[in-house]
């Protein structure tokens, strides 16, 4: 993250910036495999709440998140807005693809490497390990997050990591 | 340079060690009185192709060895030596020595010198030690090799040896693709740029060019012997022919070698001019003639070699999988069908109207039977026969029976039977075990059998057949067979069954997959520490197969495994738990049974038995383990009961109700997210839904907790 946010470093990204609760946050783009609508998925036993289920994506069987439920935003229903964005995650050598719920996606942005601000330190009460770091556009916040480390298999196994 | 040699490195050991296989198996089928001459050049053949290979790889250990072992086959090939027992067990020893020489290269350890040699030097007593003509014959031999080394590399080892002394510089065998000038390189260019840095001597090879009808003005058939003198680093070479890297074979080294080496060397480097400058299709490969010239040898094998890496290059991958062209042909046709078919619809759909329904019924249900087909020849490629596995055991039965001196023979029935890769992958162990048993325990000494009335030597047979969407594979012994009583004794003094429990045949069999359990009186290296049933049972219930004995004493045992013909596909009964539906594999069920819930007896106020014909059965509530609780609970007073077999030990399932029987597709769910607790993966039902497949031995451990 922080390596990132180097002043020097004037590299232009493009972020797909999606909604939740009335919050922008951004990813990194080129991590997006499609964007889907929301549907029905099949529930996994024993898993922690915020893992919706898993989907069939064109024969590979695909887990999908609720962001909200896994950043302990308030819970609201599932409407045809309701998006699902289908992301590739690395891991280690190997990459996983996995969906996340998102209320709608608004938008891309190209947002300059140096423009990107560090996250502050919320102290240890919050986790800022997932986020990439902040960036103001049109004078909102959008905070950027790290899908590799928000989503790794492991983290999304344990419940008591929650930001 | 090794850069480029290197992507053939993996087809080349694939294929040493098919040779390996295919010299081990001659070697074994060899009739000591009556010498096929076909079986001996097959075996020749395996191993000039691996010291072709070797050679050509730069690999000169192996190259050496074989080259040895290729004098004693020449000589018995010519019927100047007599093929003896011990000549045969030498070399068959010297094939397990290359084995182990090619995995270590292969994985880039280091050779073991020390087996080396002595498998050299036993080679060499059997060489040497043939009658007086034979000797005479093998100095000459050698001769001729060496004479042809010297031929080959005469100009260079004069010219170098007065300068390694004192001048430095690098030699580059530099051999140009055929399409190198196509890619608007110019080989002229390099050699200027390369004299600038030093004094260039260059050795034209010509013998590739083809005649003047053949030849292409914008084909390269030229390779290059470059020496450059001066003080250049190999960064500035590297950087000259940077450009042309993907275009030619290359190998550059310094000048500074002995002339031993350099001369070997210079025979390996002249093999790659021949392999790649002669892409052009080979002369199909004639068998060996029985006069083998050296020169022309070579010069044979390595055009095949270059044909076999032609064709295999493309597959070279970490693992690899051979497919009868047969088998390509028809998926070709069947791709074919299935694009008429599409167009066809597609003509149908562009002016659709209603009199063009039936046309398009028609079409639609073309499609459906040539996508059915499709996928039944796709299937197919990942098909092996059973012989990849089979092969490999006249060996292990050639070598043991001699180690227990026992007289036995090994019959292989139904060596074609095709079954998936990854089960040919993963039978072998528990095969190799089983056989092991059957040698040691269930053949009796030739003295035993005699005095029991049977013929002295014992017969073991490995089959193979179809059954249903199974395959079963059967070793039968004609030995002493399995003592129940003897059997039940030792599990009743092992207390793994109680004094007067009264079994079945059937388990009292089943009794030696218990762990820990053996009734050999002596421990051999070979079996009898009670390890490996137990395993055994496991590896194949983890491929969906199961196990079991047949056995008569004193007369033999059979034991039939079956297995799923792919591990891809299972036939799953698909049961629902309130809104979800999961699918339990129909190899693990033994009963379903429709219950209320007063038929569960409460134990301890925790669990939950099932009484089913005088055994208590635990019940797991597929409801509370999963947490469900979409669907009408009032509906949970009563259910099914799926009685299923996990572990070697039966629990019933609880569910809602039965949907219906099909075959459903693996999917792993692992792949993007993790091993889940009593699930062994996923599926995709006919409406596109993921549905899980349930683990039925993890779904019992899982309850336990």
């Amino acid at each position: 993250m922080t390596t990132d946010a180097q002043s020097n470093n004037s590299r232009v990204e493009q972020f797909l910036t999606f909604q939740l609760a009335d919050e922008a946050y951004g990813l990194e783009i080129l991590k997006v495999q499609e964007i889907r609508g929301w549907e029905a998925v099949r529930v996994i036993p024993n898993t922690p709440p915020f893992v919706k289920g898993v989907l069939n994506l064109r024969g590979s069987v695909v887990p999908i998140i609720d962001l909200r439920e896994r950043f302990s935003l308030e819970h609201c229903e599932y409407s045809p807005k309701t998006v699902v964005i289908v992301l590739c995650v690395d891991h280690g050598a190997s990459q996983f693809v996995m969906g996340i719920v998102a209320d709608a996606v608004s938008d891309v942005l190209d947002i300059n490497l140096k423009d990107i601000k560090k996250a502050p330190n919320f102290g240890s009460k919050i986790d800022t390990r997932y986020m990439r770091g902040m960036h103001v556009y049109k004078k909102k916040m959008i905070m950027l997050l790290d899908v590799d480390k928000l989503l790794n298999p492991d983290e999304v196994e344990g419940i008591d990591n929650l930001v | 340079m090794s850069i480029d040699m290197s992507q053939f490195h993996q087809v080349f050991f694939e294929e040493c060690f098919e040779g390996l296989e295919a010299m081990e198996s001659g070697l074994l089928t060899l009739d000591m009185g009556d010498i096929d001459s076909e079986v001996i050049n097959t075996i020749f053949r395996g191993a000039h192709s691996i010291k072709g290979g070797s050679g050509t790889f730069g690999f000169t250990v192996v190259a050496e060895y074989t080259h040895i072992m290729e004098t004693l086959l020449d000589e018995m090939r010519d019927g100047r030596r007599k093929v003896t027992q011990p000549a045969v067990d030498v070399l068959l020893g010297s094939v397990d020595c290359l084995r182990e020489m090619l995995t270590a290269i292969q994985n880039e350890q280091d050779v073991n010198d020390a087996s080396v040699a002595k498998h050299k030097s036993a080679l060499e007593v059997v060489l040497n030690g043939g009658s007086v003509p034979e000797k005479l014959a093998t100095p000459v031999e050698q001769e001729s090799v060496k004479e042809e080394l010297v031929i080959n590399t005469a100009p260079e080892v004069a010219q170098e040896e007065p300068i390694e002394s004192q001048e430095q510089g690098w030699k580059i065998a530099f051999c140009p693709y055929l399409d190198l000038l196509k890619t608007g390189n110019d080989p002229v260019r390099l050699f200027r740029e390369l004299n600038e840095l030093g004094e260039l001597t260059t050795i034209v090879n010509i013998q590739d060019v083809p005649g003047f009808y053949e030849l292409d003005p914008e084909e390269c058939n030229i390779s290059w012997d470059l020496k450059v003198v001066g003080d250049i680093s190999d960064d500035e070479i590297k950087e000259i022919f940077n450009w042309v890297e993907g275009d030619c074979e290359m190998e550059i080294q310094p000048l500074t070698k002995t002339v031993k080496a350099a001369s070997a060397e210079k025979k390996n480097d002249s093999e790659p001019v021949s392999v790649i400058a002669d892409p052009l299709p080979s002369p199909p490969a004639a068998p060996v003639e029985v006069k083998p010239k050296v020169a022309a040898e070579a010069k044979k094998s390595s055009a095949q070699d270059s044909d076999n890496e032609a064709a295999k290059a493309t597959t070279a991958k970490a693992s690899s999988i051979r497919v009868d062209t047969d088998k390509i042909d028809t998926l070709i046709n069947m791709v074919g069908e299935v694009v008429i078919t599409q167009s066809m619809l597609g003509l149908v759909g562009e002016n659709f109207s209603m009199d063009k329904v039936g046309q398009l019924k028609r079409g639609l249900a073309q499609l459906e039977r040539h996508t059915r087909d499709l996928q039944q020849s796709v299937m197919n490629i990942r098909m092996l026969p059973i012989s990849f596995v089979f092969s490999r055991f006249p060996r292990l039965v050639h070598d043991i029976s001699s180690k227990l001196d026992k007289k036995i023979v090994l019959k292989l029935v139904g060596e074609n039977t095709e079954v998936d890769k990854a089960v040919v992958e993963l039978i072998n162990d528990p095969l190799v075990h089983l056989i092991r048993n059957s040698l040691d325990h269930g053949i009796e000494m030739p003295a035993d059998r005699v005095a029991a009335g049977k013929p002295e030597t014992g017969t073991i047979e490995l089959k193979a057949y179809h059954r249903g969407g199974h395959i079963v594979i059967e070793i039968t012994d004609d030995g002493r067979g399995l003592n129940k009583d003897k059997l039940l004794a030792k599990a009743i003094e092992k207390g793994l069954v109680e004094e007067n429990n009264l079994l079945t045949e059937k388990q009292i069999f089943e009794l030696i997959f218990m762990p820990g359990f053996s009734t050999a009186e002596q421990l051999t290296d070979i079996s009898g520490r009670g390890v490996g049933m137990d395993v055994v049972r496991r590896n194949i219930q983890s491929l969906g197969g199961n196990i079991e004995i047949i056995s008569e004493l004193g007369k033999g045992t059979t034991i039939a495994i079956h297995l799923p013909l792919t591990l891809a596909i299972l036939d799953g009964q698909s049961v629902a738990v309130g809104e979800e539906t999961y699918i339990v594999p129909l190899v693990s069920i033994i009963e379903s049974i429709n219950i209320t819930e007063r038929m569960l007896n409460k134990v301890a106020g925790k669990g939950e038995t099932f009484r089913l014909r005088n055994e208590y059965l635990p019940v797991i509530r597929m409801r509370g383990i999963f947490n469900v609780n979409s669907g009408n609970p009032t509906k949970s007073k009563e259910g099914v009961l799926v009685v299923v077999e996990g572990q070697g030990e039966l629990c019933c399932l609880l569910v809602d109700e039965l949907l219906g029987q099909q075959q459903v597709v693996i999917k792993s769910l692992e792949a993007n997210y993790r091993r889940v607790e009593g699930v062994s993966g996923a599926t995709i039902l006919g409406d596109g839904s993921v549905a899980l497949i349930l683990d039925v031995p993890g779904l019992v451990r899982f309850s336990v907790r």
